[in-house]
């Protein structure tokens, strides 16, 4: 029972921290059709923020700072190798974005000088409670929290705002909404400053729960994201959360069975099954809203 | 406009790139008698926190004796790095830059699978390797260009084995290691026969490269009622697992092979209450004029603080480091030549007194060492406190 439960609850957290990041590349795919792949380790440098902030700033003030220049990251990421790319065929942003990728792991590994960095406990989250007798950190418990709030406050800035209108309108159509004069530039870069504040709110919970940063820390859980992100249909913000949970549960159970050793390859089974039998993913209608 | 910019600032990249290799390579062309050490170490990726302190002790080595005669000839002694990546892809051509560079023998690496992997390349250029902590059996076997000198992971793991029966009366053991990773499977492996031979259980996991999720290998050995976790991994995962241990208040010791004898490992483990029992090469305190040295090097330098992960703990790999420097010294005064070829043939006769205790080769190209130390993590204070001398059971 207290095994079952400890497992459950670590793969609700790892789902959300993995939903947290999916929302972004989701987002991104809807309204530029672009595979954003700079975003894991977006989420990997927000760690680093925090580490290096941390270390000279209390907890209070530094966590807002990474967050901030987390954002500031994601926006000029944008402005810098996307948006010149704007005009060029899609592919080339692909490529763009893979470099940016490399690009962000490399400065890391200069920074860090090869050194795994632990990451600052932050006080309260960090400790351990019990629940039904299973050890486990309050973060645990505040993640699928965290993440659906934070997915409602989305999905209201989405219906509900003017920018959110306009995001809706660049998702269906790129060209019509720019000829109605909505202002495509801005778009795009609210779209990537969401995606990258999600991203470092994401980055806070996972490495508080696993609190070594390596340059290569983004690599995996941005791949996985990617993959719930496919899985629940890309384009679809309700679609990634729902994704994020289900591989992020499975793959803890999976881990806790004698069987741990494919808990990776079982991830990326599934989603070839799963684009296989349904390619557009389990909330990927063609008639879906594409933010 | 922006293009021209675009295409300006691409070039001065490049002169950038140009300029940084040009800087490496000057300064050699003074009269001087150089002889080249090649230093074959991971500087980045997993293992890389591990082959810096491991070079900071050949560096520290370099600084004090700087010089070997030769002939009667006094030749200065260069160190020359190149980074294998901690990954066996890039470790044949890290190793053919080293012999690129022309160096007369080459000393490492940390991490057994990247020796293993640049092994035919230094054999291939008639080059002697010397393995500091290298410590799989297949580092070794079967050729001989390949030297080290320190214990073997059979030795290793029964060592281990034995101390987890001997202290806590372990009856059931749970061992993690990386998918796929030569170092940690052998061990497991080793530790496995060891610790059934004297009628344990053991259950054996492995989990995927990149992972950062322990939580459920660590409720596994809980709900199995293990008595010990043996974890011989890398440093990035081995504070992983130790923090998430504290997380879940896994009540078993845990056991680690000499790579979780780091300050980033303790640091893990501090104000935890986690009990941590590593094996390793070299205890702090075994040799007071080294220690004091190395301190003192490390604190006056502001890159081997870093190197050395922000404090001045003395990982036993520094010591080993320090020690491998002054057996290639030895070999390069027993051949009394620069050749690799004479070095080469001069290494396996060599015997030297270090700090980390006597050195001397085997047939195979192995040290005989008969005893390993054992270490335990004091987590209120954040150091290593010697626990014991562990020897094989006979």
């Amino acid at each position: 029972m207290e095994f079952l439960v400890s497992q459950v609850l670590s793969g609700i957290s790892l789902g959300g921290q993995y939903a947290l990041i999916a929302i972004g590349y989701t987002m991104v795919y809807g309204i530029l059709r672009l595979i954003n792949f700079a975003h894991g380790d977006v989420f990997m440098v927000a760690g680093l923020f925090m580490i290096y902030l941390s270390a000279s700033l209390p907890i209070y003030l530094s966590i807002p700072l990474a967050i901030i220049m987390t954002v500031l990251l994601g926006f000029i990421i944008e402005r810098a190798a996307y948006k010149p790319l704007r005009t060029a065929p899609r592919m080339s942003v692909m490529i763009s974005a893979i470099g940016v990728s490399y690009l962000l792991q490399n400065l890391a590994l200069y920074a860090t000088g090869g050194q795994p960095k632990t990451y600052a406990s932050i006080p309260w989250i960090s400790k351990t409670i019990y629940i039904f007798g299973a050890p486990t950190r309050i973060v645990t418990v505040i993640t699928p929290i965290l993440v659906i709030v934070l997915v409602v406050l989305l999905s209201l800035l989405i219906n509900h705002t003017k920018i959110g209108i306009a995001m809706r309108a660049v998702a269906k159509d790129f060209e019509t909404s720019k000829l109605m004069g909505v202002k495509i530039n801005n778009v795009i870069s609210i779209t990537f400053i969401i995606g990258s504040f999600l991203a470092a709110v994401g980055s806070l919970l996972y490495f508080t729960n696993y609190p070594t940063v390596v340059p290569m820390s983004g690599a995996m859980p941005g791949l996985k994201a990617f993959v719930a992100a496919v899985f629940g249909g890309i384009g679809s913000v309700p679609g990634a959360v729902i994704g994020a949970f289900i591989i992020g549960i499975c793959e803890t159970l999976i881990k806790g069975t004698d069987y741990s050793v494919f808990s990776d390859a079982f991830t990326f089974a599934l989603l070839i099954v799963i684009l296989v039998v349904k390619p557009t993913g389990i909330f990927g209608e063609k008639a879906t809203d594409k933010v | 406009m922006k293009k021209v910019l675009a295409i300006i600032m691409a070039l001065a990249l490049i002169v950038c790139c140009f300029s940084a290799c040009g800087g490496n390579n000057g300064g050699n062309d003074s009269s001087e008698k150089v002889i080249r050490i090649g230093v074959f170490e991971p500087a980045s990726g997993d293992s890389g926190a591990g082959g810096k302190k491991e070079t900071l002790g050949m560096q520290y080595a370099n600084s004090k004796t700087p010089t070997v005669d030769i002939n009667g000839e006094t030749y200065k002694v260069e160190l020359v790095y190149a980074d294998n990546g901690s990954d066996q892809s890039k470790a044949p051509a890290a190793a053919s830059e080293l012999v690129g560079k022309n160096v007369a023998i080459v000393l490492g690496s940390y991490g057994s699978g990247v020796s293993i992997a640049a092994s035919e390349t230094f054999n291939n250029a008639g080059l002697a390797a010397l393995g500091v902590t290298c410590t799989n059996p297949n580092v070794t076997a079967g050729n001989d260009h390949y030297f080290r000198i320190c214990f073997l992971d059979p030795f290793q793991g029964t060592v281990l084995a034995n101390f987890a029966q001997s202290k806590f009366q372990a009856k059931k053991a749970y061992c993690l290691g990386e998918l796929g990773n030569e170092y940690d499977q052998g061990l497991i492996s080793f530790f496995s026969d060891a610790f059934k031979k004297a009628g344990g259980e053991v259950i054996a996991d492995s989990f995927p490269t990149n992972n950062s999720d322990f939580s459920s290998y660590i409720n596994k050995a809980k709900s199995a009622g293990c008595d010990v976790l043996f974890c011989p991994v890398s440093i990035a995962y081995a504070t992983q697992i130790v923090s998430q241990a504290a997380a879940l208040g896994a009540k078993f010791p845990i056991l680690g092979s000499d790579t979780l004898d780091d300050n980033m490992v303790l640091d893990a483990a501090k104000g935890t209450d986690v009990k941590l029992y590593v094996s390793t090469f070299y205890a702090e305190g075994g040799n007071k004029d080294f220690d004091a040295g190395i301190k003192e090097y490390i604190n006056s330098n502001a890159d081997a603080k870093t190197a050395n992960g922000g404090n001045d703990t003395i990982s036993a790999v520094t010591a080993m480091g320090y020690d491998a420097y002054y057996v290639a010294l030895e070999a390069i005064k027993a051949a009394n030549s620069a050749d690799p070829a004479a070095i080469k043939a001069a290494l396996s006769s060599v015997t030297y007194t270090g700090v980390s205790g006597d050195i001397a080769f085997d047939e195979i190209g192995d040290a005989k060492r008969d005893t390993a130390y054992i270490k335990t993590a004091d987590t209120a204070n954040a150091a290593w406190i010697f626990e014991t001398q562990q020897s094989v059971a006979k």
